[in-house]
């Protein structure tokens, strides 16, 4: 077999094929997927419900916005907009915290160096699915059904929001660690619980804080907006600002968001530098 | 004979854990007593909870078509906010990058940026609402909007870590800027703008079934006022509409996924 593929002629290179990064299948199927989604582009576009008068109006609706929310109301800061703002960043700070306590067993669950049961993967896995896949608002829009309008509705809507989130982030982290050291405290008869917090917990801390602080920041974000749905903090203050045309206020309450948000980013950054 | 020593624990908590922990309880402490979370109240809300569920189940699909027609209009606002949004990043991301752009361009672009990415999509639904009014419009808006905030930034980062050099050979054979663009830039980083882009359609996907909360079209209106009319075997059917679509929008992501990989 190999003498008869030696003495096989070399192809004259006008017939050798042309060289091509993608075979035919591959182009065909990227070029399926280009002319789905302009299809579906301007299907979209022409089904869609719009009024251009509409948007030809925007740019002068937006300018009167802006003129009645300026001057901004300053008074109102420290009579409702500050109270209400440090309960939105008691709810990320508590939201988070809660998510911890329900996101690390379903991170060890979910972690297959740790349980090597298949089936007990699969179950945390819909729970830390189950969490991610409906929104903060829709979670607050159930609590406060449940547990009336206020800080603890939007404290579980933001802890529930945040277990799949924190959950799949940690445990990925802890399927990372190097098993050398697993074995090696196991190897001395350490129990279970010994095994997790002196080989895999070092291993994953920096992870873990990182994690942390990251879905804090989101946190506070997104707890600005619950009290729309009312869930407590500085959402309950837009709403009703808005509800009532009050615009200078509604400025005032946007530019507080604005400020903290970019704090709360700072403060991040530099502890994420001094941990990392 | 050997002699057992006493040696000392070499997992000693360090002091900075132990001012950690003391840390979080004065914190707990304080947030519990300024707000109003009181263990009778948890209680009552369970009670209440295990209610609620009686009234969510069976859920009620009667008014399908309402449901159907919500659904695609979700799905109008995803579509057209991705492809309206990703394509304004192409330029926003470029202009950003603060290797092929001077100073000048790049951080003015990169302000607006931060800017877009600063508020949550529902605030930025607010103003949209109050500037072109209720509907479709205010979503696809915001969702594009929210989609320059993540997509031109995660671009801007792609383009700053691409290898000069080939750029350099495209330049060196005398091609101008666009075709320095074309055939120096893109193909280094056209997979991963891929990948940001089919994460931000998801995304926009989810997003879209919550933005109507405050006006702007799509599901979530519907969502919000089933809720007010205490209509809740109506929002189970909502919300499984949502996590149904939610999956579909997730198989077919992954699906492109591979055909670009």
């Amino acid at each position: 077999m190999k003498a008869d593929a030696l003495m096989t002629p070399v192809s004259n290179p006008a017939e050798s094929p042309k060289w091509q990064r993608f075979t035919l299948g591959q182009r065909s199927a990227r070029y399926m997927v280009y002319l789905i989604i302009v299809m579906s582009f301007f299907a979209s576009l022409r089904t869609v419900e719009i009024i251009p008068e509409f948007l030809l109006d925007a740019p002068e609706q937006l300018a009167d916005m802006f003129r009645r929310m300026w001057p901004m109301d300053f008074a109102a800061y420290p009579t409702t907009i500050h109270g209400a703002m440090l309960d939105t960043l008691h709810i990320a700070t508590l939201g988070t915290l809660l998510s911890l306590i329900l996101a690390m067993p379903l991170a060890l669950m979910n972690a297959n160096n740790i349980v090597k049961s298949s089936w007990v993967n699969w179950i945390a896995k819909f729970f830390l699915v189950a969490s991610r896949s409906v929104n903060s608002l829709i979670w607050a829009l159930l609590f406060v059904a449940i547990f009336g309008p206020g800080v603890l509705a939007g404290v579980l809507a933001v802890a529930l929001r945040s277990v799949g989130f924190v959950g799949k982030l940690f445990s990925e982290a802890l399927e990372e660690v190097n098993m050398g050291s697993v074995e090696a405290i196991r190897a001395t008869g350490a129990s279970f619980a010994s095994v997790l917090i002196k080989a895999y917990w070092p291993q994953a801390k920096p992870a873990f804080f990182s994690i942390l602080l990251f879905r804090w920041d989101i946190n506070v974000r997104e707890s600005a907006v619950l009290g729309l749905v009312g869930a407590g903090g500085i959402g309950v203050v837009l709403n009703d600002a808005m509800n009532l045309f009050q615009w200078p206020k509604v400025a005032m309450v946007l530019t507080t968001i604005f400020v903290v948000v970019l704090l709360i980013e700072f403060i991040v950054v530099q502890v994420r530098k001094r941990l990392m | 004979m050997a002699t057992i020593v006493d040696r000392q624990n070499p997992f000693k908590t360090s002091l900075s854990t132990k001012f950690l922990w003391l840390g979080l309880f004065v914190y707990l402490a304080y947030a519990f007593s300024t707000l109003d979370i009181g263990w009778e109240r948890f209680m009552l809300g369970l009670d209440q909870g295990g209610r609620l569920i009686d009234r969510l189940f069976p859920p009620n699909f009667t008014r399908w078509e309402l449901l159907l027609s919500d659904l695609i209009e979700s799905l109008q606002i995803a579509i057209i906010a991705s492809v309206a949004g990703i394509l304004i990043s192409l330029f926003v991301g470029l202009m950003a990058a603060r290797n092929m752009m001077p100073n000048v361009i790049s951080i003015p672009v990169r302000v607006f940026i931060a800017l877009c990415r600063t508020f949550h999509p529902v605030i930025i639904a607010i103003l949209f609402v109050k500037a072109v009014g209720f509907g479709a419009l205010a979503g696809i808006l915001t969702l594009t909007v929210a989609s320059i905030g993540f997509v031109a930034k995660l671009f801007a980062e792609a383009i700053e870590e691409i290898s000069f050099k080939q750029v350099e050979a495209i330049r060196a054979t005398g091609a101008g800027f666009i075709s320095t663009i074309l055939f120096g830039v893109i193909p280094q980083v056209f997979s991963r703008f891929i990948g940001f882009s089919i994460y931000q359609l998801d995304s926009n996907l989810r997003n879209s079934t919550m933005v109507g909360i405050v006006g702007a079209g799509g599901l979530g209106g519907t969502l919000f006022s089933a809720f007010q009319r205490f209509d809740y075997d109506f929002v189970t059917a909502i919300l499984l509409a949502i996590i149904a679509l939610i999956l579909v929008g997730e198989a077919l992501s992954n699906l492109v996924r591979r055909i670009f990989q």
